[in-house]
């Protein structure tokens, strides 16, 4: 089966996120307050896998190993079957 | 004794090492491409600053998955010197062969200036031949050189005397002001619990000439090559 995953990386609650600081900063400037902004980055990743499950359990494998940094990320998940 | 500079696609300060080990110390010191993995024959290992692979996903990461990294983990395994400098920490720390993270500075703009650092452990094979306290000018370049770790495993670091340069003023003082990219207390190079494994942001291969304006970082290399041939 093919799925396509959606790995969201985000800081850990706490961590400092200067990109986001600027954006709101930036926002700012324009004329928008906004409470906060966070920024994340997003992969979107097709594999082939037996069953759901497995494809999840390889997606979180890639994620551990390199796609997040565990010092520093929290990450999620989105599966869905592609065909 | 021969030392490998680790060249990656997107190392860009390899030379600068190469210039300062062998025209100025008279070191053998050769470049290694990435894809040699193999280290046979080297006593010592420098990873030199860059951007490798773009510094695309995080600084490091891609770099720090290729082959030729668990050559280097074999190398360091046996006690031998492995230097990473601002490339080459962000490389270390994402292979785990440092502990914690090199994150965006907290102002986040790419910083290039001159910048005092305190040895705070002269029980190190890259610092044996400073005295302990000494303050070292020594320049930064970075935009992801902001040092993190959670509060136990820096207090670990802390405790086991890991912690080996932090961002000080002219006097030693390590004030918030002098801090140049946020770094968790000032830190701005760690070592392994060995204390054979040295990652640092500022660049030591740019301050080893008076010329340039300081040779303060020579005493780092001469001391990791005093180490690299026991």
């Amino acid at each position: 089966m093919l799925y396509e995953a959606e790995v969201t990386i985000n800081l850990k609650a706490g961590m400092l996120d200067p990109e986001g600081t600027t954006i709101k900063r930036a926002l700012g400037h324009l004329g928008y307050n906004t409470e906060s902004v966070k920024s994340t980055k997003r992969y979107v990743i097709e594999l082939n896998a037996e069953s759901e499950e497995n494809a999840r359990g390889l997606v979180d494998q890639m994620c551990q190993k390199l796609i997040a940094n565990p010092i520093i990320h929290d990450y999620s998940i989105d599966l869905r079957e592609i065909e | 004794m021969t030392v490998a500079i680790i060249q990656f696609g997107g190392s860009n300060c390899d030379n600068d090492v190469l210039h300062v080990l062998q025209n100025v110390l008279g070191i053998d010191a050769e470049l290694v491409w990435y894809k040699e993995e193999k280290l046979d024959g080297y006593e010592a290992v420098v990873i030199p600053g860059g951007f490798s692979y773009g510094d695309y996903l995080r600084s490091g990461a891609i770099a720090s998955r290729t082959p030729i990294m668990e050559s280097v983990r074999k190398l360091a395994d046996n006690g031998k010197p492995v230097m990473g400098i601002c490339n080459g920490f962000q490389i270390l720390t994402e292979s785990g062969l440092l502990d914690g993270a090199l994150t965006t500075n907290s102002y986040p703009k790419f910083k290039c200036e001159w910048s005092y650092l305190k040895v705070e452990n002269t029980n190190t094979h890259f610092t044996s031949m400073y005295e302990k306290g000494q303050v070292i000018r020594i320049p930064i370049a970075h935009k992801d050189g902001k040092y993190y770790h959670d509060d136990i495993s820096l207090q670990q670091l802390e405790d086991n005397k890991q912690v080996v340069f932090r961002y000080v003023d002219e006097k030693g003082n390590p004030t918030e002001a002098v801090n140049p990219n946020g770094s968790r207390n000032n830190i701005a190079g760690i070592t392994n619990r060995m204390g054979n494994i040295l990652g640092m942001m500022p660049h030591p291969e740019r301050a080893s000439e008076t010329i340039i304006g300081s040779d303060d970082g020579l005493l780092m290399f001469k001391s990791m090559v005093e180490a690299g041939w026991k």
